[in-house]
C-alpha cells in the first residue's frame, strides 16, 4: 500500500514539492454564537500607567468594525495585546468560544488566522512584490521545510488573485522598497489576504495616502467584511464614517461609547472628551 | 497558470562561475608547484600554497559571516570563537596522532600534560584518536555553542549591538577560559608540534599541496550549499527576517527558530574553516578566540560586500593578502590600515567592492533568478 511518505519520498526524488492535505494543523474555530472575538476584562500597564483598564469587546464575525481614539486610548495596545505582542496583566482573550489567545506567541496566533497590518506599512524591502506575498502564504512555516518548499499552482493563483486585488499585477517583479507609499499598504493588506486570514486587525490604513487611494481602500476593506471580518483602527474620521457600520470609542484604556457613527457621535460622553476636535 | 515547480539546482550559474574560477585558481597553482622548477616564471612555491589555503579557509570562514550578517543582519564579533574550536578540535586529533614522539616520548599522554604531571587524559580527549569523531566534533562543537547561545539570546529577542557585544564577550571569556592550564587545552602555548594527519607527513610539500586542494573543495562545497539555501524559500524568510522582524512574526514565522538554525549552520561552517585552519599553519592556541581576530572577519565581509556570499570570499582574500604584504614591511602600521580601510569602505563603498561592480542590478539577493522558481514571467500583460 502506498502511504503519504511514498509520496513525499517519491516528490523529492523527482526534484518536485508534495503538498501535504493538511499542511497546517489549525485548531476548529467555533463560532457558534456568531462572535469571532472575545476581549474580556482586559488590563494592561506599563511602568505604572494603565494602558488597558477592564477593558470589554466583542467583535462578530463577517464584521467590519472601526476602533477610534486620542493617541493613547490603548488602540494599539489592545491590538498588541491580541496579537500576542504584549501579554496582557489580567483579563481574557478568546478566538471563537474555544481557543484561548493568551500566553500564545505572535507566529502561533498568526498561524491561527489573525493577519495585522502595521501603522508604517512594512513589508520586505529587499524582495520582490511577488516574494511578498509568497513569504506571506498560509503554508508550512517551519524551518527544515522551508529549504525545499515549492509554491503549488492553487498558491500562484491564489498570489495572482491577490495581486490583481491589490492592483500590483504589473508590479509583481519590482522590489518592494521600490513602491510607493500608498502601494507598500496595500502590499501589506495583500500579505494578509493572501493567507486569508479569518480576522484582520488593521492599523492606520489610510494615513499618508492620497484622496484617491484612500477612497480605493474603503473600497477594499468594505469589499472583504463578510468573508473575513476586519477590524480598523483610524484616526480619519470622513474615512472611518465611509467605511463603518459599528464604530468603537476607547478612552482611557476602556470602551466609552459604541454604536454606528451618529450614534456614537451624537453621545454626550464622546463629545465631552472629543470637544472641539469632533466639531463636524 | 502555470503548475510546474522547476527543479532548483545546486549548480546554478552564480555557483558554476564561482567554483569554476576557484578551481581554475586551484588547478593553475598546483600545476605551477609540482611542474614548474624553481626559477620558472609560473613556479609557485609550496609556501605560496600554503599561503593561499589558509586565505580560503578565511573565506569559508567570511561566508559564514556573511550568512549570519549579511542575509540575517546579525553582526556577529565572536566568530572567531566558532573557528578557533572546530581548530582546537582539529588539533586535539592532530596531537592524538603524535603518540609517542612527543618531547616526552608518552604514547599515552600529550607533552603539554606530562609537563603538568598529569596521570591520565581528560575525558574530553577522549576518542580523539579517531578523524571521523574529530570531524564530527570541528562542526557540533561550534554548533552546539552558537545552538545554546543562540537559544538564549534570539529567544529573549536580543538584537543589535546588544547581541554583538555578547558575542564578543562569548569569544573573550573562552579566550580567557583557554588560556588556563587546567582546562586541559595546552593553555598558553596551545596545540602545536603536530606530524601527521591521516599518515600524512604535515611537513610534506605533498601533503601541502593536498590540504591545499582540500580547503578549495570544501569552499565549493560549503558555496554550493549556502548558495542553495538562500535560493531557497528558507532563505527568503532569513532576508525577510533581516528586513523586518516583527512582520515576519506576525506572518506566522517563528524568527527565533530560523535565526538559531542560520547561527548554527553559521557556526559549523567556521567551524571546518578553523579545523581546515590549523594543519596548515601546525599550531592552534588561544590567541584565535582574541576579540580582534572577529572583528577583522567584519571587515574581510564588509570590504568584499555583503550578502552576496562571493564578496565575503573576495574581501576575505584580499584582505590578507594585503596583511600578508603590509606586516612584512611595516609589521606596526598593519592595524591602522585595517581601521582606516573599514572606515573608507563604510562611508564609501557601503556594499564593498562587489557594490561597485552592480549598481545596475536591482535585484541584489536573487541575481539568478532564472535557476529559482521565477516570480511571475507572464505578468505585465495581466493586467
Amino acid at each position: 500500500m502506498e502511504t503519504t511518505l511514498h509520496k513525499v519520498r517519491r516528490a523529492i526524488l523527482a526534484g518536485t514539492s508534495y503538498e501535504l492535505d493538511e499542511p497546517v494543523f489549525t485548531p476548529k474555530l467555533d463560532v457558534s454564537h456568531e462572535v469571532l472575538l472575545y476581549v474580556e476584562g482586559l488590563n494592561v500597564s506599563f511602568d505604572g500607567f494603565q494602558a488597558l483598564n477592564d477593558l470589554n469587546l466583542y467583535i462578530n464575525d463577517g464584521e467590519l468594525r472601526c476602533l477610534i481614539g486620542a493617541n493613547g486610548a490603548g488602540k494599539t495596545t489592545l491590538m498588541d495585546c491580541i496579537t500576542g505582542k504584549t501579554m496582557p496583566d489580567s483579563g481574557d482573550i478568546y478566538f471563537g468560544q474555544t481557543l484561548d489567545l493568551v500566553g500564545r506567541s505572535e507566529a502561533e496566533i498568526a498561524r491561527l488566522g489573525i493577519g495585522r497590518k502595521f501603522q508604517k506599512p512594512t513589508v520586505f524591502e529587499a524582495h520582490t512584490v511577488f516574494y511578498n506575498l509568497e513569504l506571506a502564504l498560509k503554508s508550512d512555516k517551519a524551518v527544515w521545510p522551508a529549504l525545499r518548499l515549492q509554491l503549488s499552482g492553487e498558491q500562484r493563483d491564489r498570489i495572482e488573485e491577490v495581486l490583481s486585488i491589490i492592483g500590483l499585477t504589473a508590479n509583481a517583479n519590482m522590489l518592494a522598497g521600490s513602491l510607493s507609499h500608498g502601494q507598500k499598504q496595500w502590499l501589506e493588506i495583500g500579505m494578509l489576504l493572501v493567507a486569508s486570514p479569518r480576522l484582520l486587525l488593521v492599523d492606520e490604513p489610510v494615513a499618508g495616502m492620497t484622496a484617491q487611494e484612500t477612497e480605493r481602500t474603503a473600497e477594499l476593506l468594505t469589499s472583504l467584511a463578510g468573508d473575513h471580518t476586519v477590524v480598523v483602527v483610524e484616526h480619519d474620521m470622513e474615512f472611518v464614517r465611509s467605511i463603518a457600520r459599528t464604530v468603537t470609542v476607547l478612552h482611557q484604556g476602556s470602551v466609552l461609547a459604541e454604536g454606528s457613527m451618529d450614534a456614537v457621535q451624537n453621545n454626550a460622553d464622546v463629545r465631552k472628551v472629543y470637544l472641539g476636535e469632533e466639531a463636524a | 497558470m502555470t503548475t510546474i515547480t522547476q527543479r532548483r539546482s545546486l549548480l546554478s550559474s552564480n555557483v558554476r562561475n564561482f567554483i569554476g574560477l576557484l578551481f581554475l585558481v586551484t588547478a593553475l597553482a598546483t600545476i605551477g608547484n609540482t611542474m614548474f622548477a624553481e626559477g620558472s616564471i609560473f613556479y609557485v612555491s609550496t609556501y605560496t600554497i600554503t599561503l593561499l589555503g589558509k586565505y580560503l579557509t578565511f573565506a569559508i570562514l567570511a561566508l559564514a559571516v556573511d550568512l549570519i550578517w549579511g542575509y540575517c543582519g546579525i553582526l556577529s564579533l565572536g566568530h572567531g570563537a566558532f573557528f578557533a574550536l572546530g581548530g582546537y578540535a582539529m588539533g586535539m586529533y592532530l596531537m592524538r596522532q603524535i603518540g609517542d614522539r612527543g618531547v616526552y616520548g608518552n604514547a599515552e599522554l600529550p607533552d603539554f600534560m606530562v609537563f603538568l604531571n598529569w596521570q591520565e587524559l581528560p575525558w574530553f580527549w577522549s576518542g580523539f584518536d579517531s578523524f571521523g569523531f574529530a570531524l564530527l566534533m570541528m562542526m557540533f562543537v561550534p554548533g552546539l555553542l552558537a545552538f545554546v547561545f543562540g537559544m538564549l539570546a534570539f529567544r529573549s529577542r536580543v538584537t543589535g549591538v546588544y547581541l554583538s557585544i555578547m558575542t564578543q564577550a562569548l569569544t573573550y571569556a573562552l579566550m580567557l577560559a583557554f588560556f588556563r592550564n587546567e582546562m586541559g587545552f595546552g593553555g598558553n602555548n596551545g596545540l602545536t608540534d603536530f606530524k601527521e594527519l591521516l599518515g600524512f607527513d604535515l611537513q610534506a610539500d605533498s601533503t601541502r599541496l593536498g590540504l591545499f586542494i582540500a580547503t578549495s573543495v570544501v569552499l565549493a562545497v560549503a558555496y554550493g550549499i549556502s548558495h542553495f539555501v538562500m535560493a531557497s524559500r528558507l532563505g527568503r524568510v532569513i532576508i525577510a527576517i533581516r528586513d523586518g522582524e516583527a512582520r515576519a512574526r506576525f506572518l506566522g514565522y517563528r524568527t527565533d527558530h530560523y535565526k538559531v538554525w542560520l547561527f548554527v549552520f553559521s557556526a559549523a561552517l567556521a567551524g571546518i574553516a578553523g579545523a581546515l585552519y590549523v594543519p596548515q599553519v601546525g599550531i592552534i592556541n588561544p590567541g584565535e578566540f582574541s576579540p580582534l581576530n572577529s572583528i577583522e572577519i567584519v571587515v574581510w565581509v564588509a570590504v568584499g560586500g555583503r550578502g552576496t556570499l562571493y564578496g565575503a570570499v573576495i574581501g576575505a582574500i584580499l584582505v590578507n593578502y594585503l596583511k600578508t604584504r603590509f606586516t612584512a614591511i611595516m609589521p606596526e602600521a598593519w592595524l591602522f590600515g585595517l581601521g582606516a580601510l573599514f572606515v573608507a569602505v563604510t562611508l564609501f563603498m557601503p556594499n564593498g567592492i562587489v557594490g561597485l561592480f552592480r549598481r545596475e542590478k536591482s535585484d541584489d539577493n536573487n541575481d539568478d533568478g532564472s535557476d529559482t522558481t521565477p516570480p511571475l514571467t507572464t505578468t505585465a500583460e495581466a493586467s
